[in-house]
């Protein structure tokens, strides 16, 4: 005992003395919010938001995919994290393990005196509904999903997903060399083959339009039915699928399937401009840049947007429950600028690509897919 | 009861040792991974010389902060209590299936597929059919119990009639029961009316399990399943041939007994076990099908029944150990700790890999190697 006394003086004696002329941190720099040893250390520090709201805490619910799975879980939640940034709250998070669990971490959030709490996936809509129908004083929004008839506290973020993967299916007709065009999905859900039914459409248009037969596979709309990984994780199907759709002849891939989609990348890089992609859900060229040389274009799905605003509209007590729909209208939904394929896409396909916009704008190109919300 | 004394003391403290030095060393190791992924305890490390009261002050509130929701989110509060057994009663339900099937001789991983069988039977009688309130409820119950004994009786009459093994069947029929599962999703009478979503209607409010001072009263069947696993092992000759066959098939088939409906009545009822815990899901603690409403409960229920050492007491007290880390592991994540998810699962793993390790804790703590707890040893391939 003794010795372990003498050994912790002496330890602690070096450590003073060391500390003497240890580099020292800045602790009272004026500028620095960053001091670790600031006295009220229990927000981490967050760098200058514009404003401040310390007392507005704002939470999220994963699904079971996790913040972590690169597709809709994590754009929602760079949602969260710039209104966190801009409006400098408060955060709590929990991701859910399974789907019998989405009630309790609602539950656990609101225990934790949420102000907002922004649920991400379909597979919570009935939980969030519950929990907001019981909580009238804290602001709900749930992405990818709608309710015909929602309490005043909540939100449903839905994207029309359909029209920027309508231009998508068009423009990858108008660039087929083969004249075979390939698709496929995640999982056979309907976030997925919205986009899926709406690319098939922009085909079977370009076909009436110029009296073309540019084929799609990997999905058919009228009989819902096609090609699916079943695993929005495992690159290695997402590659096999596109193998497979390109022995098929097609040599323009439209992914559907959040991180495996990558895998169409892969596959369709290592063609050397021979098979293309169009991205799903970011802009390719930058969430992806490595395959961006084979990335003709992206459909984007603002969900990061969305659920931002929703924050900020309930921060600023302008929380409506009007639902949010995504679309090329409001600027929820596009289709990414062209990147590197600028240049071979012809003048007149990106004309055409406008009015086509404007039509389904204005209704008069009208979507048939059964998802569409 | 008089033949058979109970063995308290003698047998069983020296393991409530080895599992309680198990869980100090597991939340030891748990404190080290809190402060390497605290990035205040990090930071303030890096000017430890200068300031290495900071270091300790952030050190102490991080490891603090997240066990004290570790405990106050699992049996802090009434609510926080219902929540706990909420989740164990489906993981004690399902590893009594483990359990029972294991000492029959029998490693059954298919309390995930059985569970699904279940709960998809006793989910289609809740929402389809309208039937009188306590009706309704046993209905659905029985319909659960029935489709996951008819899917555990299928290992069973495979592994009797054509020696398959069991592990290969049950993970296959995992694989079948998930699949179905899926695809019943897809079809229109499965699903919400004008929703194209995976997801089950919802059940009947009649079908669903009532509750009882905020718990759903299955967690009232999960202990009634335990007690009556525990009549069916030691007090029935039932069990009693099932020991026997457990412990020798060749020599019980000698002294007369049938092996086959032995393993055959094993599985039955571990399936029907897992039917309840299906049921438990379904019916009390959610109450529509989605496609992973399972989560991971099958697997989990085999860990639940190993670390349960395959007695019916430990398997209930080893549910409800993971549904407390697995609603103290939410508190953690949601709180002012943020402890990450990652984290809080590692720590149950750790839990459970020191508990298998007796060796390891008892060298850790210097035990004398007479105490006991020794670890269940799975059978080998050709049992």
């Amino acid at each position: 005992m003794k010795k372990t006394a003498q050994v912790v003086a002496l330890t602690s004696v070096l450590a003073l003395s060391l500390a003497a002329c240890g580099d020292r941190p800045k602790e009272n720099a004026g500028a620095g919010g960053s001091s670790p040893s600031d006295e009220a250390a229990s927000s981490s520090a967050a760098p200058s938001p514009t404003a401040s709201n310390p007392d507005f805490k704002a939470c999220m619910v994963s699904d079971s995919g996790g913040f972590d799975d690169k597709s809709f879980n994590q754009t929602s939640h760079d949602g969260l994290v710039n209104a966190v940034k801009k409006l400098g709250l408060k955060t709590g998070e929990v991701e859910s393990q399974s789907d019998s669990e989405y009630a309790d971490n609602i539950a656990a959030l609101l225990r934790e005196d949420c102000n907002a709490i922004v649920t991400v996936g379909f597979l919570l809509g009935d939980a969030t509904e519950a929990a907001a129908k019981k909580n009238p004083d804290v602001d709900f929004a749930i992405v990818d999903y709608g309710y015909a008839k929602p309490p005043k506290n909540l939100r449903g973020l839905s994207f029309n997903t359909a029209e920027p993967s309508f231009m998508a299916g068009y423009l990858a007709a108008g660039m087929t060399k083969s004249g075979v065009v390939g698709t496929f999905g995640g999982a056979k859900i309907p976030t997925v083959t919205i986009f899926m039914d709406g690319f098939w459409e922009g085909v079977q248009y370009w076909n009436k339009q110029k009296d073309d037969s540019v084929q799609v596979v990997g999905w058919d709309e009228k009989s819902q039915s096609g090609s699916f990984t079943d695993d929005f994780e495992d690159k290695i199907a997402g590659q096999d699928t596109a193998d497979n759709l390109m022995s098929q002849g097609a040599d323009i891939i439209f992914p559907v399937a959040g991180p495996a989609g990558l895998g169409a990348l892969e596959s369709a890089q290592a063609t050397n401009g021979e098979v293309n992609a169009i991205w799903v859900d970011t802009d390719g060229c930058l969430s992806a840049a490595e395959y961006c040389d084979a990335i003709i274009s992206s459909v984007m799905k603002g969900m990061d947007v969305a659920v931002e605003k929703a924050i900020s509209d309930s921060v600023g007590d302008k929380f409506t429950s009007d639902p949010y729909v995504g679309t090329l209208d409001n600027g929820g939904v596009q289709l990414a600028p062209f990147h590197e394929f600028d240049g071979d896409v012809p003048q007149e396909l990106k004309d055409e690509l406008d009015t086509i916009k404007q039509d389904l704008v204005d209704g008069k190109i009208k979507i048939t897919s059964p998802s569409a919300p | 009861m008089r033949e058979r004394p109970l063995r308290l003391p003698a047998s069983w403290l020296p393991s409530v040792k080895v599992t309680m030095a198990s869980m100090v060393l597991a939340l030891l190791v748990g404190a080290l991974l809190i402060l390497v992924s605290d990035r205040q305890v990090i930071e303030s490390f890096r000017y430890f010389f200068s300031y290495p009261w900071d270091a300790f002050r952030h050190s102490g509130e991080a490891i603090g902060e997240s066990y004290k929701a570790l405990v106050s989110g699992s049996v802090g509060s009434w609510s926080a209590i219902t929540a706990t057994l909420e989740r164990a009663a489906p993981l004690i339900c399902a590893g009594l299936a483990v359990t029972l099937a294991f000492r029959a001789g029998l490693f059954n991983i298919g309390a995930q597929g059985q569970l699904i069988v279940g709960a998809v039977c006793a989910g289609y009688v809740g929402f389809h059919y309208e039937l009188p309130p306590v009706v309704h409820v046993l209905a659905a119950l029985l319909a659960a119990l029935v489709g996951g004994a008819l899917w555990g009786g299928i290992i069973g009459v495979l592994k009797a009639r054509t020696g398959a093994h069991e592990v290969i069947t049950t993970i296959m029929l995992n694989y079948v029961a998930a699949a179905l599962l899926t695809y019943l999703l897809t079809k229109e009478s499965f699903q919400q009316p004008g929703s194209n979503n995976p997801r089950s209607e919802k059940v009947d409010a009649a079908a669903t399990f009532p509750s009882i001072l905020g718990v759903h009263s299955g967690i009232v069947l999960a202990v009634l399943a335990a007690v009556g696993v525990w009549w069916l092992l030691e007090r029935s000759t039932v069990g009693f041939e099932l020991r026997a066959v457990g412990a020798n098939a060749d020599a019980s088939r000698t002294a007369g007994m049938s092996v086959a409906n032995v393993y055959t009545l094993a599985m039955v009822v571990a399936g029907l076990l897992a039917g309840l815990a299906g049921a438990q899901q379904v019916l009390g603690h959610q109450d529509s099908l989605t496609a992973s409403f399972g989560g991971s409960i099958g697997f989990d229920a085999i860990t639940v029944a190993l670390l349960g050492r395959a007695t019916p007491l430990g398997t209930v007290l080893a549910g409800l150990l993971f549904g407390a880390l697995s609603t103290g592991g939410l508190a953690m994540q949601a709180g002012a700790a943020s402890t990450p998810l990652a984290l809080t699962q590692v720590l149950q793993a750790l839990i459970v890999l020191f508990v298998a390790a007796p060796a390891l804790v008892k060298a850790v703590f210097r035990f004398r190697e007479s105490d006991g707890g020794g670890a269940v040893m799975a059978k080998g391939w050709n049992s």
